[in-house]
């Protein structure tokens, strides 16, 4: 049989137990996209395997075709990303990029960029500079645009006229931005494309742009004060929750980590 | 028509309901079972409703158990200052084996995984914390989580809860396999095995 083999280089987005020492394995890989696999015996204590296909593990790994799900025969770490395996929130960020990508990729479809943005993203949240709950933001807008859900930031999703330097309106069902006069002077006709209408803040709007088109070199000393990041945060998390129909896990993770972080403080 | 009494498809129909059996393990149990002695299916049967009926969860260490507390917690020779944490039943099976603990017992029941939805909430952590609270007799913790992710993220949730209290917390050390082969090990096992190395 030809070609029964092929590598790969992956990360693991997920994995869960299958059969007796099993793990059944969502790779992300750039030129395949999404795919599933077997690392059989990866339970046990002596496996060659599996600290190579640990979660969010960068590795090169040599499949063989089964007849129906594929199996991993060889697997090499090429990135474990220690410095996100030993902070709890930078791990449940880590949970949270993830979530994003296998929700919004679907298996066997080819999406290079967003494997580099992944790639990146784990590598920087490694990074004591990085603060990780930007990071979270810049992913989100970078992932929106490669997966064709890019938000329209720059003009009206109405009117198409240039946004004025006021606070706005957001649209998750229309795509973006809606510009202050379209909605005071045609509120009707706005609500039958935009139904879920609120307000955002010039500032949000201006941290939303600077996310969308700077390279993190940029963004990463980007500063935000609480109140506008919090905005962007509910934006963004409605926005794909719109898209994907349907809510994240690792979001509520994130957020009983906050909560016990903040209650430690406090005892 | 279906002409198979109603008694022989219904254990079929439970039997099917259980993981890992399909329709016809289902039918091989269901006739073996017609077959076998009336004994045997009276031993089965009585195993079955005595499994719901006497297993309780201990009130100290959550495991499961015979009696409240379990035979571990009554247990006055074992050492009360340490207590091991660990994810599941069968885990306080395997450290029996070893021997080499004296100490008592926390089950979690799970560990956290945000990907299937299992928070903090959903383990018995309130209770060890509790139990924590109570017992001044505790002076160490042992997190004994798996090795991977998820039991990771729960020892360093339990450490972070824990810490502040004063209490001296321990991790099951990491590293090599015993049987293992240097060449095939990752790089966070391996860099655990450098930071854990033991003078000889």
């Amino acid at each position: 049989m030809r070609d029964r083999l092929y590598r790969v280089e992956a990360i693991v987005l997920k994995r869960s137990d299958f059969g007796e020492a099993d793990r059944l394995l969502t790779l992300y890989t750039p030129d395949l996209g999404k795919l599933r696999a077997i690392a059989k015996g990866a339970r046990k204590p002596s496996s060659r395997k599996s600290g190579h296909v640990e979660l969010f593990t960068h590795s090169a790994l040599l499949i063989a075709k089964g007849r129906h799900l594929d199996i991993v025969t060889q697997a090499d770490t090429l990135d474990a990303f220690l410095p996100l395996r030993e902070n709890l929130e930078r791990l449940g960020f880590a949970y949270y990029l993830a979530e994003l990508v296998d929700q919004f990729i679907e298996e066997a479809a080819e999406n290079s960029p967003v494997f580099d943005l992944l790639l990146h993203s784990l590598q920087w949240l490694g990074e004591d500079a990085t603060a990780p709950a930007l990071l979270a933001r810049f992913f989100e807008l970078r992932l929106m645009q490669y997966v064709g859900y890019r938000p329209q930031l720059f003009s009206c999703v109405h009117c198409g006229a240039p946004l004025e330097p006021v606070d706005n309106y957001f649209s998750a069902d229309a795509g973006g931005v809606i510009d202050q006069k379209c909605v005071e002077t045609q509120r009707e006709k706005v609500a039958e494309h935009a139904r879920d209408l609120q307000p955002i803040s010039l500032n949000a709007l201006k941290a939303m742009r600077y996310l969308q088109t700077r390279e993190w070199v940029s963004v990463r000393a980007l500063r935000l004060n609480a109140e506008t990041h919090t905005e962007v945060e509910t934006l963004m998390q409605r926005y794909i929750a719109h898209h994907l129909e349907r809510n994240l896990k690792s979001v509520e993770f994130l957020r009983e980590l906050r909560a016990s972080v903040s209650a430690g403080r406090q005892a | 028509m279906d002409t198979t009494p109603r008694a022989v498809t219904r254990l079929i129909e439970e039997f099917h309901r259980l993981p890992g059996v399909g329709p016809k393990t289902a039918q091989r149990l269901t006739f073996y079972l017609l077959r076998a002695p009336k004994e045997q299916a009276q031993s089965l049967a009585e195993a079955l409703v005595q499994l719901k009926d006497r297993i309780v969860t201990c009130s100290i260490c959550t495991n499961i158990a015979e009696e409240n507390p379990c035979a571990i917690c009554r247990d006055e020779s074992r050492d009360r200052s340490i207590v091991c944490v660990v994810e599941e039943p069968l885990d306080v099976l395997a450290l029996e084996r070893t021997r080499e603990y004296h100490g008592l017992y926390h089950v979690l029941h799970g560990a956290i995984s945000p990907v299937e939805g299992i928070g903090p909430e959903d383990l018995r952590i309130q209770e060890l914390l509790n139990r924590i609270r109570r017992d001044a007799s505790t002076k160490e913790i042992v997190l004994a989580t798996n090795p991977n992710l998820e039991g990771e993220a729960t020892a360093m949730y339990l450490e972070r809860l824990i810490k502040p209290l004063g209490i001296k917390m321990t991790r099951l050390a990491r590293g090599l396999p015993v049987g293992g082969d240097l060449e095939y090990a990752d790089e966070v096992t391996l860099t655990r095995a450098l930071e854990g190395r033991r003078e000889v």
